[in-house]
């Protein structure tokens, strides 16, 4: 009985140590925002790329911040994120390659249709929101450091309004990625910025509506970078930079134009052609 | 109510159909979480019988941490095991991270406690039962051990069970270490927090009912092994 029981023993931890195999195909890991997966953006370019390469891209979605930080650790291949000044600091502190513009689209401010602060059809971002504090109307943040959440801390700062005094007041940070952000709005009847691709794909938005729009300092642009594999030798950086190649190359700037919800285009390509 | 009425249409559908994604994501859970308690279970029965029966020291800490930890959080299991198992980390080089083998380490690792304090506990009341017996035998340590852990085997599948429920229901250690990647990584509870933040409640409760349907089954299946292998509880 012994016996059979090692026997058991050394047949899982045989099957154990095989797992790694299973990994053993082409693939890279992109570390990219919950964005452009919530949004559907991925499921909808990713098998063109894996049918054009034959590479698999495994792509981790969380808040920009923690991107970052996987890519930093050497835990992806490719970096894919919307904060321009992070990503520029990434590729300025040796981490990344080089960052390339893929596509752009923006941030919008939506809140309930009863429109508590009166914020309804303004174009100045900075000044809605300062009314919104004005209102002490409920708002709902993202609170996790990512792409969005940076964005809209930029925003309260030009608006001059301490968002750290109202915490857990009017101001709720939620912690979490954008869907369930908006979640918690829809529930709360609170405002929330969004950016308009999670926002156009979203299913639950109850009483949500789009309250402003259209200001210029909402633009969100996307970049990819190469994690430098000077700093990570693992880095697959052939695979990782065909896949950044695609992206810029017209095949899929074309993808990225070409991905609707409702007929309504949440991405804009604007890779610069190559050679320009 | 009307997402809830559309989940039961969803779950009954997927389940009809047999949803080609779904199927995937159902058996890399039941892969991920049945290998991480056959391994749970192989270190931590023995290690229950061990603090039942052997007199050593630490004993009593041991104890104690087994039951403590049985209510490990996952996302904090989930974080070690990333910063074990990162690039940056003392064993990044396994190139484990974002597999479903590291899934399995940090399934094991929170169903480890579990298991081992069960079956403490239930090798420790049979042990009562047998002393005579064992005693009588002049049976050696390692024989006790092996005697009372095959004698118990119908109570310890319990022990395994709820390691089982933890394993399959977790969703912090998961999340983190597998990174939730699609046709990779992805499984049941990771595709529930992912529909949950689309805002599609009425699939992501669909899938809630799938698991929930998946957890019964198994649970099922393994009353019926021991009824079937113990007559006499039929």
């Amino acid at each position: 009985m012994v016996n059979r029981r090692s026997l058991m023993a050394g047949v899982v931890l045989a099957t154990f140590l095989a797992l790694p195999a299973w990994a053993q195909e082409k693939s890279i890991v992109v570390a990219s925002t919950t964005s452009t997966e919530n949004s559907g953006l991925f499921g909808y370019i990713l098998p063109k790329f894996e049918a054009a390469s034959g590479i698999k891209v495994k792509v981790v979605a969380v808040g920009t911040g923690q991107a970052i930080k996987l890519a930093k650790n050497g835990d992806a291949d490719v970096l894919f994120v919307h904060h321009r000044p992070s990503e520029e600091k990434f590729v300025a502190e040796g981490l990344g390659v080089k960052r390339f513009d893929v596509m752009y689209n923006n941030f919008v401010l939506v809140g309930p249709k009863s429109d508590p602060a009166g914020v309804r059809g303004m174009t100045d971002a900075p000044a809605a929101l300062a009314k919104v504090a004005a209102a002490k109307a409920v708002f709902a943040s993202r609170g996790d450091d990512s792409g969005t959440h940076k964005k809209e801390r930029g925003l309260w700062k030009i608006a001059k309004v301490d968002v750290e005094a109202a915490s857990g007041q009017w101001y709720r940070e939620t912690g979490s990625g954008m869907g369930a952000t908006l979640n918690t709005a829809s529930g709360l009847g609170a405002y929330a910025l969004a950016d308009r691709g999670t926002w156009l794909s979203f299913a639950n938005k109850g009483d949500l509506e789009i309250a402003v729009e259209g200001d210029r300092r909402l633009f969100n642009p996307y970049g990819v970078i190469l994690v430098n594999p000077g700093k990570h030798a693992h880095v697959k950086a052939m695979e990782g930079q065909a896949f950044i190649d695609w992206l810029v190359s017209d095949a899929g700037q074309k993808a990225i134009g070409e991905y609707k919800i409702n007929g309504l285009q949440l991405f804009f390509p604007n890779a610069k052609k190559m050679g320009s | 109510m009307n997402d809830l009425t559309a989940a039961f249409g969803l779950a009954l559908q997927m389940l009809l159909t047999l949803d080609a994604d779904l199927t995937e994501i159902v058996g890399l859970s039941l892969r991920v979480s049945f290998t991480a308690v056959g391994l749970a279970a192989l270190l931590g029965l023995p290690l229950g019988a061990a603090v039942a029966l052997y007199r050593f020291p630490g004993r009593r800490v041991l104890a104690v941490l087994l039951n403590a930890f049985m209510g490990l959080p996952p996302v904090v299991v989930g974080l070690v095991v990333y910063l074990m198992l990162s690039r940056s980390g003392p064993l990044g080089v396994l190139g484990l991270l974002f597999t479903p083998g590291a899934m399995i380490v940090a399934q094991c690792l929170l169903v480890l406690p579990i298991i081992a304090a069960l079956s403490a506990q239930t090798v420790a009341d049979l042990r009562e039962e047998y002393d005579e017996q064992l005693r009588s035998l002049a049976a050696g340590p390692l024989q006790r051990l092996v005697t009372l852990l095959w004698d118990g085997r119908f109570s310890l599948l319990t022990a395994i069970l709820a390691g089982f429920g933890r394993a399959i229901a977790e969703v912090g250690a998961v999340m983190i270490v597998g990174g939730n990647i699609a046709h990779s990584t992805r499984v049941m509870t990771t595709a529930i927090a992912l529909e949950t933040s689309k805002g599609d409640l009425a699939l992501a409760l669909g899938l809630g009912i799938v698991l929930i349907a998946l957890a019964v089954t198994v649970n099922l299946l393994a009353l019926g092994l021991r009824d079937v292998a113990r007559p006499q509880y039929a």
